[in-house]
């Protein structure tokens, strides 16, 4: 009987690069600035790595095929490594490999990196996949771009509980305003600037409803852990020992897609993957057990409606929540606390573990200006690719023994 | 007896106003003030002469049993393939059967009227019970010139059959003359013309009357007992002077829509006869004749069976659905005669895999879907595992046609990132009232339209183009209804 994750696995070290438009850096370089940091945290040598995984996503602007660019960027010791993409939960799916190869002990220590050179496409946005998004995909799917995708969404959100556009927007506006607010606190961020209400409420729109301030940034960036058995960590000498508590993933399958029941307003996977992390956690009522979230805030839309697929707002009921400022840095359960993807930014293979970095600072009371007041477990979530098909990873950590 | 079983007219909606050319172009070209009255019809960027036929098509088979149609052909000088049967393409968009016959009519602006003889004679020996006839054309001129306000975009198709005629055949009568008013190259984008006056004294004048007197001759017919002369003439003047000098009163000719929408081809006898159809009456006669390297002239006799033709939109339907247009840049960025930036987003890898395309043609030009026999859920595209939550039955898809069934937007969105032509690209989730959906582009969009639950109809248009490689990817796409 498979017991869960739950306390199987520690954080040995963590890294972070700075996110932004790192003109300075390929991603070879970013690498090595997140696991530098990563391994001085850990305070082991790199050759006690027995295995390794990447994340990176954009494969044709990234590193490209295969994990060799991680060994040869780190001058790895021929050590088994595994590149995964996953849309947006590339990150996290790095980690959750890492994990599991710890928890099944194959081997006592493991990296989990992820990484995204985007700023080098010469334009802004994703890329655009055009034919290469697969020969079949390419014949039939829309010119479909990801504030397009997400901005659907709203129009259904709106239909289905009756909203009308201008309460909306301000909820939007809301979400983005607050994740500036804390971006502003952290170095790494690559936004780093507060706005008011009424600059996102001017915007021009990108996808409508969607302006550019309900979209978070392109980002280049890296971001690490090292992982272990607990009684590692300890016997290591870490005191505090940060450890995982849930590992979820769930994905579509077409029922959104091509069956007439979802009303195209929330996310089913998140929906499902929500509940099997809490279970898997032992988490009976998120709202008041989760102390802090980092969601996949790719655009405003999404962040509000995740609140309701997390179960932490009822249905129907995020708007109010945000606007009671329940998810901002003061408020119940404070969400994107190191800026979220909006403003720390969104190196897509990085994003998953640059979510579990601010959690652990914060879990450890590292996390400087933003430090939050004795959080007890944080919930990183990740959705990639569209409302109708997608995948969602959730990952919860907490201090050992929480 | 063979005539016509069935008629469909498509004319896109756009229609430029000619002074908008004559405003724009004017300073170049001050001639063209003399004809800048009315409008014409302009395909929207994402239209050309095989998305219009395959309009018109569907307009034409409304009501008919498709499995009766033995050929298919497709009259047009503005094709998008010139070797790929683009007739084979316009019956996979109207998923006929496999075992049929296909022909394109091409290089001549009488082909739409050669095809119809062809398929009339085709008809009649017998072999094949029907056949559908469909032209179109798209055709592109350079800049301020008067053929650009002359011509139009047009398509009309018909169904040729010897039973429930609606119009019967009483003759036809050919002339073949290398009488060259223009012609084009066989790899240039453009028309080289010659002087009207020739056109109309050598051309229009004699080789019409040549024709049509030689019909009346053929079927023993009198003028006077024609209700209708169905014959395109650019030239407003000689167009009347033709059917004087057949010895026809005016009333007798069917105006040329030149102020409407242009003279829109191979289509255009097409389209002037399914305008009088339209309108006719059990008994009327009409004549039909086209205009190119010579002349076809067909006469033919309305039946009662005209009154049980069920509704479609034909040319008056077209006519009505009207956008109003005065920006002339749009002309030019449509039919890319006109270089514009794009920016780099744009230069995106878009090679066709052919094999893929075979693969997946019923989806993509059919528009067919699945339909699990054991639960019955509609699903597209069909897959091996049927989609239903409980279902699961594995290769239960039979095959099942979307393009026909009502639908509605379940979430949409306009998008300024994504590359368009006509910005911002309008795309969502389509909800199919009998089970289905699927993410698509929404077409001929007016931004007040488009809310949740707002029905569409769906459209088969250009998806994109290879520049590279000179291909035109097709797909279906929604366009809601107001």
């Amino acid at each position: 009987m498979a017991t869960g994750i739950r306390d199987k696995v520690a954080i040995l070290g963590m890294g972070c690069s700075r996110f932004g438009e790192r003109w300075d850096m390929g991603a070879e370089e970013l690498m090595v600035e997140a696991f530098l940091e990563c391994l001085e945290d850990a305070g082991i040598e790199k050759d006690k790595i027995e295995a390794a995984w990447l994340g990176s996503a954009m494969i044709f602007v990234n590193v490209g095929l295969s994990a060799l660019p991680l060994p040869m960027a780190l001058r790895l010791p021929n050590i088994p490594v595994t590149r995964v993409e996953n849309f947006c939960a590339t990150g996290t799916e790095a980690f959750r490999g890492a994990c599991y190869a710890v928890a099944s002990g194959a081997v006592d220590i493991a990296l989990a990196l992820g990484v995204e050179k985007l700023k080098d496409t010469g334009y802004g946005g994703l890329p655009n996949m055009g034919s290469n998004a697969g020969p079949s995909r390419f014949l039939q799917m829309p010119n479909i771009t990801a504030p397009g995708s997400f901005a659907q969404l709203a129009s259904a959100y709106r239909a289905k509980y009756k909203i009308n556009r201008d309460d909306l927007k301000k909820a939007l506006a809301h979400v983005s305003w607050k994740s500036h607010k804390n971006g502003a606190l952290n170095p790494k961020a690559h936004l780093r600037k507060e706005i008011s209400i009424e600059q996102i409420m001017a915007s021009p729109i990108i996808a409508d409803p969607l302006g550019l301030f309900d979209c978070c940034g392109v980002s280049d960036g890296s971001a690490c852990a090292i992982v272990t058995t607990p009684q590692i960590a300890k016997d290591l000498g870490k005191k505090d020992i940060i450890s995982v508590k849930a590992l979820q993933l769930a994905l579509s399958n077409g029922y959104e897609a091509q069956y007439n029941e979802w009303q195209g307003d929330h996310f089913v996977t998140t929906d499902i993957c929500s509940g099997r992390a809490y279970k898997e956690a032992g988490i009976r009522e998120p709202r008041e057990e989760v102390s802090m979230m980092e969601v996949h805030d790719c655009f405003s839309i999404t962040e509000l409606v995740t609140m309701e697929d997390l179960h932490i707002s009822p249905r129907g009921g995020a708007i109010k929540d945000v606007m009671d400022g329940f998810y901002d840095r003061e408020g119940g359960l404070p969400c994107q606390v190191d800026g979220g993807l909006k403003c720390f930014g969104h190196p897509i293979g990085a994003s998953g573990i640059r979510m579990l970095y601010e959690m652990y600072l914060q879990l450890l009371g590292r996390a400087g200006k933003r430090q939050l007041k004795d959080p007890k477990f944080g919930l990183t979530h990740n959705l990639g690719g569209f409302p109708f098909m997608n995948v969602c990873s959730i990952a919860i950590i907490g201090k050992y023994g929480a | 007896m063979a005539g016509i079983v069935s008629f469909g007219a498509y004319l896109p909606r756009l229609r430029l106003e000619r002074m908008g050319i004559m405003q724009s172009m004017g300073w170049l070209a001050p001639g063209l003030i003399t004809a800048a009255q009315g409008e014409r019809s302009l395909c929207y960027w994402d239209e050309d002469a095989l998305t219009i036929a395959v309009a018109a098509s569907r307009d034409c088979l409304v009501g008919m049993d498709k499995s009766k149609i033995d050929a298919v052909f497709l009259a047009s000088t503005s094709l998008p393939f010139a070797d790929r049967s683009n007739a084979g393409m316009l019956a996979a968009t109207l998923n006929l059967k496999e075992e049929l016959s296909s022909a394109d009519f091409t290089s001549t602006q009488k082909a739409g009227t050669t095809a119809l003889v062809a398929a009339l004679d085709t008809v009649r020996a017998g072999d094949k019970k029907q056949v559908l006839v469909t032209a179109s054309d798209h055709r592109l001129t350079k800049s301020s010139w008067f053929y650009e306000m002359w011509f139009g975009d047009g398509a009309a198709s018909l169904l040729l059959g010897k039973e429930n005629v609606i119009a019967e055949l009483l003759g036809s009568h050919a002339v073949t003359l290398d009488f060259v008013p223009h012609y084009r190259g066989s790899h240039e984008k453009y028309d080289y013309n010659w002087e009207e006056r020739w056109i109309r004294d050598e051309g229009y004048m004699k080789i019409y009357p040549q024709a049509i007197s030689g019909l009346l001759k053929k079927t023993g017919t009198n003028i006077k007992d024609v209700a209708k002369l169905c014959y395109p003439c650019f030239l407003g003047r000689a167009h009347g002077e033709i059917a004087k000098a057949l010895g026809a009163a005016p009333q007798q000719v069917a105006g040329n829509m030149h102020a409407e929408a242009g003279e829109c081809g191979t289509a255009h006898p097409l389209i002037l006869l399914v305008r009088e159809l339209e309108q006719a009456k059990p008994g009327d006669k009409i004549i039909v004749a086209g205009f190119g390297q010579g002349s076809d002239a067909l006469l033919f006799q309305v039946t009662d069976r005209i009154k049980d033709l069920p509704k479609r939109s034909g040319v008056s339907g077209s006519l009505a659905r009207r956008k109003p247009e005065k920006t002339y840049t749009k002309l030019l960025k449509f039919n890319e005669l006109i270089e514009t930036e794009m920016g780099i987003r744009a230069e995106v890898s878009n090679q066709t895999a052919l094999s893929t395309l075979f693969r997946d043609r019923k989806l993509i030009l059919g528009f067919v879907g699945g339909r699990c026999q054991k639960c019955g859920t509609p699903q597209i595209p069909s897959q091996r595992i049927c989609v239903k939550p409980g279902c699961g039955a594995v290769d239960s898809q039979e095959d099942y046609e979307f393009a026909d069934q009502p639908a509605k937007i379940l979430t949409y969105t306009a998008d300024m990132l994504a590359v368009s032509v006509d910005p911002p690209a309008f795309y969502g989730m389509v909800e199919f009232e009998k089970g289905g959906r699927m993410m698509m582009d929404f077409t001929d969009c007016d931004a007040k339209a488009v809310e949740v639950g707002v029905p569409v109809k769906i459209t088969f248009r250009k998806k994109y183009f290879d520049r590279e490689r000179g291909f035109t990817g097709y797909f279906w796409k929604a366009v809601p209804q107001a």
